[in-house]
């Protein structure tokens, strides 16, 4: 009973940070149907660009969570401003392109932040301070440490942030007006171009929060994380229907609790001859199976318009 | 209001407008009939930006033909599209409020808004619909009220009658009537020639690509080559 408590706050931690990264992916297909595979490459950048602030930092003597909330102010802006110069500089002269084209501009983005990032930050994998309590807080047998906490707390409100902007605000209308039909949200005044940058703006800030919490949870960021960060969380947005807010938030905390709770039993299950570093396997065998029985994914269906 | 000179609009070399000339002054509601294929909604489309066109596009004196679309609603004009273009996933309300996205006058806004209930009161009854709910008729009409709330100077209209039931095309047309009482210019673009010419003041008749008759609605119904061709032959 205990490991089972235990891999569902695991499995909440985790899915909280797939979520974050799931709904990039999802927003950004949800208006120009292009999968930007180089979203997992701005988790990474934030995540490193909030390591080297929170490296400088750590010894002032500044309480940890103020130091990662500086880190959050440095790698926010620095990642929506990457969001809105690859919208600008790779997918925008391929709007009209055949849509193999824009896929592999994405996976070519990502190759080069890779690089870039390897040549400022090195190859090697870098520890990331511990900037929360390490003393954990036992809940039902399991324990949880402030770090999760807050990470679930943080992604929560962002989510519900984010639910706010797109149902009640003016910009929010035009970003789903936008999504349905960009012509016809041109002749009701909306600059197309403008909110698709908005888009990519915002799919960046969450991914920047996402890229700090992941290093910070795991205490090691480095040049490629965002790679297998960046397929599990586009199979998070599948599994909850592409295109889709809620289904990106459904999908990514449902494969962290499928990851952390296949990852803790599956040695139990096998006789110890598959362990946790199998871990992996869960989610791509999540994404086959979602491809093979419900390819829509779970809240992929769509009102359709009448003609 | 509107000059247009020498339109014309092609599909990859295909031409669909070859080279037309429209007036519509004005309050004035001009219909543009003709068959299907015929380039009446290119023309339309090309005239709200969003086909690229060539040749001149006078609007209250500015030459619009280089203007992208997002510009138009601020200056006045406004396009229901043939097949409605309703945004089926955010409700009835939400799509008014989209129509009126340019504007920052939140009183006015407000009494638009009860204007365009007032002229179109199904749509307060389902104000929190879901517009993909509603049936082709009720969308028509939300397509209207939308356009109405960006408060255009010249409306522009494509099939309004496309799809629906006898009775709710005389609705559709009833309220088209009425906007045009208030003042409304109108360019009509409709298939329905007969329906058209009665609300309208003057008419165009468009063939392949070409205007071929434009003249007062009265004379082109006495026309006996229209009422050949596009009014069964009564």
């Amino acid at each position: 009973m205990d490991t089972f408590i235990q891999q569902i706050i695991n499995g909440l931690v985790l899915g909280s940070i797939y979520a974050l990264v799931a709904l990039g992916y999802t927003m950004v297909y949800g208006i120009l149907g292009l999968i930007n595979f180089a979203h997992g490459e701005v988790v990474m950048v934030g995540a490193l660009t909030a390591l080297s602030i929170v490296k400088v930092l750590s010894g002032s003597g500044l309480p940890g969570p103020v130091v990662a909330l500086l880190g959050l102010m440095g790698a926010v802006p620095v990642c929506m401003a990457l969001g809105f110069t690859i919208e600008r500089v790779a997918y925008r002269p391929l709007r009209n392109a055949p849509r193999l084209a824009p896929l592999i501009t994405a996976i070519g983005v990502s190759i080069v932040l890779q690089q870039l990032m390897m040549l400022g930050w090195g190859s090697t994998y870098l520890s990331f301070p511990q900037l929360f309590s390490a003393q954990p807080h036992s809940l039902m047998g399991a324990s949880i440490n402030d770090l999760q906490i807050m990470i679930i707390c943080v992604a929560g409100a962002m989510m519900v942030g984010l639910v706010l902007l797109m149902q009640k605000t003016r910009i929010g209308r035009a970003m789903r007006a936008t999504a349905e039909n960009p012509a016809m949200a041109s002749l009701m005044g909306v600059n197309v171009n403008r909110i698709i940058s908005f888009t990519f703006v915002i799919g960046s800030a969450l991914a920047a929060v996402a890229g700090l919490m992941v290093s910070a949870n795991y205490s090691i960021a480095h040049y490629s994380m965002g790679f297998m960060l960046g397929l599990k969380a586009f199979t998070a947005a599948v599994l909850g229907g592409i295109g889709n807010l809620a289904g990106a938030m459904l999908g990514g905390v449902l494969l962290g609790l499928i990851e952390s709770l296949g990852s803790g039993y599956i040695s139990d299950l096998t006789g110890g001859v598959l362990g946790s570093n199998y871990r992996d396997v869960f989610a791509f065998f999540v994404l086959i199976l979602v491809l093979v029985l419900r390819p829509s994914g779970l809240m992929g269906e769509r009102v359709s318009e009448r003609a | 209001m509107l000059k247009v000179r020498e339109l014309r609009v092609s599909y990859g070399g295909i031409a669909a407008v070859k080279s037309i000339d429209l007036d519509v002054a004005d309050g004035e509601l001009v219909c543009l009939i003709g068959c299907n294929g015929a380039g009446k909604t290119s023309t339309l489309k090309a005239l709200a930006r969003i086909l690229p066109a060539h040749g001149e596009i006078r609007y209250r004196g500015d030459d619009i033909v280089h203007w992208p679309a997002h510009r138009l609603i601020g200056e006045g004009i406004a396009l229901v599209p043939e097949g409605r273009g309703v945004f089926a996933r955010l409700s009835v309300a939400e799509n008014l409020a989209m129509g009126a996205y340019c504007r920052e006058d939140k009183a006015e806004i407000a009494s638009d808004l009860a204007r365009v209930f007032d002229l179109l009161p199904r749509l307060k009854e389902r104000a929190a619909q879901l517009a993909g709910t509603l049936s082709g008729g009720e969308q028509q009409m939300l397509a209207i009220g939308r356009a109405l709330m960006g408060r255009p100077k010249l409306l522009l209209l494509d099939e309004p009658s496309m799809g629906l039931a006898p009775i709710m095309v005389q609705k559709v047309f009833e309220v088209v009537r009425s906007v045009a009482a208030e003042g409304m210019t109108i360019l009509l673009v409709e298939q329905n020639a007969k329906l058209a010419l009665s609300v309208s003041t003057r008419g165009y008749v468009m063939e392949s690509g070409c205007i071929t008759m434009a003249d007062s609605a009265a004379m082109l119904l006495d026309n006996p080559k229209v009422r050949d061709a596009y009014l069964g032959g009564e």
